[in-house]
């Protein structure tokens, strides 16, 4: 069992927990990714680290209820713990000195985009910070991007805050108005990495991705978390979780985090979820009398 | 008794089965064991020959005459224990272990009748011990007057190879700590093998077994990535490691259309039904699919674990697909005749050439060419060729890749110094030892994808090495301290 320290609500429905996982602590580094199971009967879902503290043996996860496991852990409390915790996982890419870099979080993708921001200015690039969210109360760890950025943009779909529009709007008016980034780094859901990375392609800027996709065991047992890019079958597990984002095929991403839209909907359903339950019990047999 | 003469005309007898129309919709275990009376008349067949070629057929070397001869007796609770001098995991063996091409193969009366139920009787004996002797702790007079006692070793993976090096590690008094990445221990015995085959409450049985010889078992610990094999030595004092880390790296097929949504390596399917218990969703939060017409690549035993395990999801139709013709297939020829009787189709000299998929990304067919059988290749296998303008296509919603695993690659990736061959296996000499100097490997991350018996063979001599090494090193060097310190 991994204890969560504290626990406190970001925004509505985004929380945010600290959980001490000492072994992942000390080996985490940004762009490391753990796999996480609330509880026994739970799945194992892949959470990319928001922060760590190797000396006090915790980690930082921020998490937003979308699916059936999000929700749980949002009703967790400090004193509750998680199931499992798993990692670092994943390839964390080398963080060196190129210039400037400019990351683009959306959502909670603001929250893993902390840390590999965080790695640049440490490592002396200059950091310019853009960061989105569907309104003003929805926009996480302004404070924290600020504090390690030179240049902070931010983005509201509505308007409340920033820019009234999507990140990639913002990302496209500093290029044009000359801007030249060594890389972009673009952080969130697939309809805005994919809306960025149209933005960098005509202008041949090399921008990286961190992708969400669907897993099981997060060490390149399943298979599950397969992307094409470039053509080519890569495991987000162990090959990524950042690719190289003009080579990525985000409409195959799409598709396959789509998988298991109608059972999600059932498991997050209290009510439906017990009564299938109930079916399910009369239909199997006790598996082993032992 | 009767004489041998006479034995030798009695019928092997057969263990019996739950019947296919039923079994196929439930994931209750398909053999159901001896019972004592007919796993004493099967063990009364055995002659119990002086030169025990069987034996020499187990790679662990289970005295197997002798257990068979202690059931003749009734002793069942000795022959359980006459097993476990040599292997920890008898219940286990019991079920998955190809039996027809190791002991069994080689009992005389194979030559002439068919050869002693072996596999069986091992789990006969294994079970009414589980079922019977409720187990107190083994006493280890020897092991806790032992040197040994303190030193620490570590062990990287929980499968078979591990289980078995943890095992006999213990037994010797080292303070074993056994590494595993899941969430649950077992290895392949946990993800892979289905419960229909392999009980997992008789996994957990066995583990239980392992921790009251002391075993502590340190799950959600990727070694490599979690800590690296230089920490575990240097800064957790861990005098020695063994890796048995497995072949769980799926292969796929890389033909068109395999990303689409629907078509799963055998390991995710497993890994969904087996540890994440989908077969009981929402009760369980992991979710898999359930196809109608659902087709598995490939032939050998976790082909035939998928194809069986989505007949009990619920499939209408399941098919396996094999390019090559039915005398090549690498399951076992039990798992085959199982599979076959509760209803799988088999497409030989079939090859998958593309994944069609619909408009909404599922699976909506594969289209297939078929081969035919030309020189042998490398593996002494006849090489499959496709026949020109073959092609037709399956009727299928859901694809499941079944063609094969490579090694684990999380450790391997991240340990400098630690020599791999091409394929990515770790190269080790006979005793298991690796280009590290402490460090020690087993099973299917040294051979590629083999079987449960071969990987606890493997685990076995490894132990032993180890054993060796760390007596004439760290034991030495205490001996020594203490005479000098006398002086």
């Amino acid at each position: 069992m991994f204890p969560i320290l504290a626990a406190r609500l970001l925004a509505p429905g985004i929380h945010e927990f600290v959980v001490q996982a000492p072994r992942v602590a000390r080996k985490a580094r940004p762009g490391h990714f753990v796999v996480i199971r609330v509880d026994e009967k739970g799945e194992r879902i892949p959470l990319t680290l928001a922060d760590w503290d190797a000396e006090a043996g915790t980690i930082t996860l921020v998490v937003q209820e979308v699916g059936y496991s999000t929700r749980l852990m949002g009703q967790l409390a400090a004193g509750d713990a998680l199931q499992d915790v798993l990692g670092p996982l994943g390839t964390a890419p080398p963080i060196e000195k190129v210039g400037t870099i400019i990351g683009v979080g959306g959502g909670v993708g603001v929250a893993p985009l902390y840390p590999r921001i965080r790695g640049y200015k440490q490592a002396g690039n200059r950091v310019v910070a853009i960061a989105g969210a569907r309104s003003r109360d929805l926009l996480i760890m302004v404070d924290r991007l600020r504090e390690c950025s030179d240049e902070l943009h931010l983005a509201t779909d509505d308007g409340s805050v920033g820019h009234h529009g999507f990140v990639s709007q913002v990302l496209e008016k500093l290029l044009d108005s000359g801007v030249r980034p060594a890389e972009v780094l673009a952080i969130g859901p697939v309809p805005m990495m994919r809306a960025v990375v149209e933005v960098t392609r005509p202008r041949g800027i090399p921008t990286t991705v961190s992708l969400n996709a669907l897993m099981v065991d997060g060490t390149g047992m399943c298979g599950g978390c397969r992307v094409s890019v470039g053509g080519v079958t890569r495991f987000t597990c162990v090959d990524g979780p950042e690719f190289d984002g003009l080579q990525v095929d985000f409409a195959e991403l799409q598709q396959r985090l789509q998988q298991y839209r109608s059972q999600e909907k059932l498991a997050a359903d209290p009510a439906q979820r017990k009564e299938a339950c109930r079916c399910l019990e009369q239909l199997t047999a006790p598996s082993f009398r032992g | 008794m009767p004489g041998a003469a006479d034995r030798a005309k009695l019928p092997r007898v057969e263990m019996p089965k739950q019947d296919p129309r039923q079994r196929a919709r439930n994931f209750s275990e398909v053999a159901l064991g001896f019972t004592p009376e007919l796993a004493q008349t099967e063990a009364g067949r055995c002659l119990n020959c002086r030169n025990h070629p069987c034996v020499d057929g187990c790679p662990v070397n289970v005295p197997i005459p002798e257990f068979i001869a202690l059931i003749v007796q009734g002793d069942f609770l000795g022959a359980a224990q006459k097993i476990k001098e040599k292997n920890s995991l008898p219940a286990i063996c019991g079920r998955v272990c190809p039996q027809e091409s190791q002991c069994e193969a080689r009992c005389v009366w194979g030559k002439k009748g068919k050869p002693i139920a072996i596999g069986g009787l091992e789990r006969f004996v294994a079970d009414w011990e589980r079922e019977h002797a409720p187990q107190a702790p083994p006493s280890v007079p020897a092991a806790c007057e032992s040197p040994r006692r303190g030193v620490r070793v570590a062990v990287v993976g929980s499968g078979p190879a591990g289980l078995t090096a943890a095992a006999d590690l213990a037994r010797l008094g080292y303070s074993v700590t056994v590494f595993e990445t899941l969430h649950a221990p077992g290895g392949v015995l946990r993800y892979g093998i289905p419960e229909f085959r392999l009980p997992k409450g008789i996994l957990d049985h066995e583990i239980e077994y392992l921790k009251s010889l002391g075993v502590a078992i340190e799950t959600d610990v990727a070694v490599g990535l979690t800590v690296g094999l230089d920490e575990l030595h240097h800064r957790e004092g861990y005098q020695a490691i063994f890796v048995g880390t497995g072949a769980g790296l799926p292969s796929l097929l890389n033909i068109p259309g395999e990303n689409a949504n629907g078509v799963y390596s055998a390991n995710e399917y497993l890994t969904r039904v087996n540890l994440m218990k989908a077969y009981r969703f929402p009760e369980y939060a992991t979710p898999v699919r359930i196809g109608h017409k659902v087709a598995v690549v490939g032939a050998g035993n976790v082909a035939m674990d998928a194809a069986r395990t989505a007949l009990r999801l619920g499939a209408d139709d399941v098919c396996i697909v094999y390019r090559r013709s039915r005398q090549e297939m690498p399951a076992r020829h039990e798992e085959i005749v199982n599979a076959e009787e509760e209803g799988i189709r088999f497409h030989l000299l079939s090859n998958p050439v593309r994944i069609l998929a619909g408009s909404d990304g599922w699976v909506q067919g594969m289209v297939c060419q078929r081969m035919e059988l030309g020189e042998p290749d490398a593996s002494g296998r006849r090489r499959p060729v496709p026949v020109p303008g073959s092609e037709f296509t399956l009727d299928v919603d859901l694809v499941i890749v079944a063609i094969g695993q490579g090694p684990n690659p999380i450790l391997t990736r991240h340990t400098p110094g630690l020599q791999l061959d091409r394929h990515g296996c770790i190269v080790t000499d006979a005793d298991g030892r690796t280009s590290l100097p402490y460090v020690w490997a087993g099973g299917d991350i040294v051979t590629g994808a083999a079987t449960v018996i071969a990987a606890m063979g493997a685990g076995k001599r490894a132990a032993r090495a180890m054993d060796a090494y760390l007596c004439s090193t760290v034991l030495a060097g205490q001996r020594a301290g203490v005479s000098e310190g006398r002086g």
